[in-house]
C-alpha cells in the first residue's frame, strides 16, 4: 500500500520538475518534504508525503475537505505544536535543515514560513501597527525605515493606495477584502521565504477574491508560495505546480497545465470535474 | 367537501388558541415585570426622597456625629474610598493574571479545572464568610480591626468576579487570532501582552466596574474588619469609618439625626454604583460601535 504510494508521488515529482522548468533554467527546490505522516492524537491526517515547493513558484494543494491540505500547511510552520497530541513524522527540509526537528527555534522558523489564514484577522490596533508589529518582533528599525517598511509590504500586497491616509485608525474598520490584503502585508513585512495561504479567499467577495489572486501572482517573484483552496478555478488560474490530496495520501501531483487538462490518476479527474468532494 | 371545512375549522380554531396563549403569555410576564419594578421604584424613590432631604454641605465637611449632634459622612466616605481603591488594586492584577493564565495556559489541565471550580466556590461564598475569614486571618494577628483589613476583604470579594470574566472574555476570542500572532513568529508572552489583552479590554474593565460597584455596597465583610471609627483618620492601620457600616449602625439607632444621614449616605451609594454600571455599559457600547 505504503509502497505504491511512495512510487506515484516520486513519480510525479519528476514530471513537476521536467515541466515546471520549461526555459531549461532549473527551478531549485526551497522546501523539501520527505515521507511526512501527521497524527492528530490517534488519527492519521498525512500520509507518508512526499512533494517539493519550488523556489518563487505557487503550489496550489487541492482535494476535498478533511483530505489533509491544510494540515500540511500547518506542518510546515509548526503551527502543530501549539496543540498537545499532535505530532509530524519524517522530514521538512529548508536549507538542509529538517524543521521538524526539536531544536528548531519556532520563532524564528515562522518569521521564514509565514501564514496567512482563512478569516482575515487583522489586530485590534492601527493599520501602521498591524504591519509593524511582526516587523518589531525581529527586526530593530528606526522610525524611517520602519515607516519605509510599512510602505513597502503595503504597496506590494495592494492595499498602500486604499489606506495610506488611514494608517493610524483602527484596522477593524477595513472592509473584509482590505483585512485579508493586510494580513498578507503584514505576512510578508517580516520578509519570509515562503508564505503559505489557508484558503485566503473564501470568506471575500468575487472583487476582493480576483484581487488577492493577482496579488499572489505578483508575490510569486519574491516569495515561495503554498496555497489551499477549494476553487478549481483558483488553483488553475494562480497556481504553477498543482497537487492532489485525497483522505491523507498525496494522489497526484503537477504542473497546473497538465493538472487540469490530462491528469494521470482517475481520482484526480473525478476530483477536478466534479464526480466527488 | 366537509372533511375540508372541518379541516379550516380546525385550524381556526388552533388559530384562536394560539392567540389566547399569546395573549395569556404576555399578561403574564408584562405583570411579573411591573411587580418587579414596582418595588425597585420604591426602593429607589424612599432612597431619593429621604437622602435628598439628609443631603447638604455638611455631609462632605464633617465627621459622623455622636447621637443628637449634627455631623456629616467625611470620614466614612473617605474610608469606603480608600479601602475600594486599595482593594482593586490589589484584587485586579491578580485576577487578570490568573484569569489569564486559566485562559491561555490551564487549557484541559486538571488545576486548571480545579482553579475554576474553586474559583466560582468564592464567587458564590457569602461575603459574611469572607470577612470572617479575613478577621481571623488579619484582625486577629494584627490585634486590632484596621482599613488594611477592610481592603483586604474587598479584594477578597472582587478577586473571582475578575479572574471569571477575564477567563471567559479571553476564551471568547478566536483560535485564529492567537495562531495568527504567533504565525508571525510572537512568543506567547508577546501575544497575551499586544493582542489578546488589547481584543479583550472591552470584557475585562467590564468586569473590573461590575466588580467595584459590587464592592462598594458590601457591608458584611467591612464589620469585621474596618470597624467603624467615629473620628478622622488617614492611616488605614486604624479602625476606619467606612458608608455601608455607618448605614447600617445609623440606620439601627433610635436618633433622628442618624437616620437622615443613613439615608443620605444610602443614596450616596446607590448613586455611586448606578453611574459605574452605567459607565460599564456605555463604555461597552461605545468600543463596540466603533470597531
Amino acid at each position: 500500500m505504503s509502497g505504491t504510494v511512495r512510487q506515484s508521488t516520486e513519480g510525479t515529482r519528476g514530471i513537476a520538475g521536467r515541466v515546471t522548468r520549461p526555459q531549461a533554467a532549473p527551478v531549485p527546490v526551497r522546501v523539501s518534504i520527505r515521507h511526512l505522516s501527521f497524527f492528530y492524537g490517534a488519527r492519521q491526517a498525512l500520509k507518508d508525503i512526499t512533494l517539493d515547493l519550488p523556489d518563487r513558484r505557487v503550489t496550489g494543494l487541492i482535494g476535498p475537505s478533511g483530505c489533509g491540505k491544510s494540515t500540511l500547511l500547518r506542518v510546515l510552520n509548526r503551527m502543530y505544536d501549539l496543540y498537545p497530541g499532535q505530532r509530524a513524522t519524517g522530514e521538512v527540509l529548508m536549507d538542509g535543515e529538517n524543521l521538524l526537528d526539536n531544536d528548531v527555534d519556532l520563532n524564528l522558523l515562522r518569521s521564514r514560513v509565514g501564514m496567512v489564514f482563512q478569516k482575515p484577522t487583522p489586530f485590534p490596533m492601527s493599520v501602521y501597527d498591524n504591519i509593524a508589529f511582526g516587523v518589531k518582533l525581529h527586526e530593530k528599525l528606526s522610525r524611517a525605515a520602519m515607516d519605509e517598511r510599512v510602505e513597502w509590504s503595503l504597496t506590494r500586497a495592494a492595499l498602500w493606495d486604499e489606506v495610506k491616509d488611514r494608517l493610524h485608525a483602527s484596522a477593524a474598520g477595513l472592509s473584509g477584502g482590505q483585512q485579508q490584503r493586510l494580513c498578507i502585508a503584514r505576512t510578508i513585512a517580516v520578509k519570509p521565504e515562503v508564505v503559505l495561504l489557508d484558503e485566503p479567499t473564501s470568506a471575500l467577495d468575487p472583487i476582493s477574491t480576483l484581487r488577492v489572486e493577482e496579488l499572489i501572482d505578483e508575490l510569486k517573484r519574491d516569495f515561495t508560495i503554498a496555497v489551499v483552496t477549494h476553487n478549481m478555478q483558483q488553483a488553475a488560474r494562480v497556481a504553477d505546480q498543482v497537487a492532489f490530496f485525497y483522505l491523507g495520501e498525496l494522489i497526484e501531483c503537477g504542473p497546473a497545465a497538465q493538472m487540469f487538462t490530462a491528469p494521470r490518476e482517475k481520482r484526480t479527474q473525478d476530483y477536478i470535474t466534479g464526480r466527488f468532494g | 367537501m366537509s372533511g375540508a371545512r372541518t379541516a379550516a375549522a380546525s385550524s381556526a380554531g388552533m388559530r384562536r388558541r394560539r392567540r389566547v396563549t399569546n395573549l395569556a403569555g404576555l399578561g403574564f410576564a408584562a405583570l411579573a415585570t411591573l411587580f418587579g419594578l414596582f418595588f425597585l421604584f420604591w426602593i429607589l424613590g424612599a432612597t431619593l426622597v429621604n437622602g435628598f432631604a439628609a443631603l447638604g454641605p455638611r455631609l462632605f465637611t464633617e465627621m459622623t456625629p455622636p447621637p443628637g449632634a449634627q455631623g456629616g459622612l467625611l470620614n466614612a466616605l473617605y474610608g469606603s474610598t480608600l479601602m475600594i481603591v486599595v482593594g482593586t488594586a490589589v484584587g485586579t492584577p491578580v485576577g487578570v493574571m490568573a484569569g489569564t493564565w486559566l485562559a491561555e495556559y490551564g487549557g484541559a489541565r486538571p488545576l486548571a479545572g480545579a482553579t475554576r471550580f474553586l474559583n466560582d466556590i468564592l464567587l458564590s461564598a457569602p461575603s459574611i464568610v469572607i470577612g470572617l475569614f479575613v478577621y481571623e486571618v488579619v484582625v486577629s494577628s494584627t490585634g486590632h480591626f484596621s482599613g488594611w483589613a477592610g481592603a483586604v476583604a474587598l479584594a477578597l470579594i472582587l478577586l473571582p468576579i475578575i479572574v471569571r470574566t477575564s477567563d471567559e472574555t479571553l476564551r471568547l476570542i478566536p483560535t485564529a487570532l492567537r495562531e495568527a500572532t504567533l504565525a508571525l513568529g510572537a512568543p506567547r508572552w508577546r501575544m497575551i501582552a499586544s493582542v489578546l489583552w488589547p481584543a479583550a479590554r472591552t470584557g475585562i474593565s467590564t468586569g473590573i466596574l461590575l466588580a467595584i460597584a459590587r464592592i462598594s455596597g458590601e457591608t458584611a465583610p467591612l464589620l469585621f474588619t474596618a470597624l467603624n471609627n467615629q473620628f478622622w483618620t488617614w492611616n488605614p492601620a486604624n479602625p476606619m469609618a467606612n458608608v455601608p457600616v455607618v448605614i447600617f449602625q445609623y440606620a439601627l439607632s433610635p436618633y433622628e439625626t442618624w437616620h437622615d444621614l443613613a439615608w443620605a449616605g444610602a443614596l450616596i451609594m446607590t448613586l455611586v454604583v448606578l453611574i459605574v454600571s452605567v459607565g460599564a455599559r456605555y463604555a461597552l457600547s461605545g468600543r463596540r460601535r466603533k470597531t
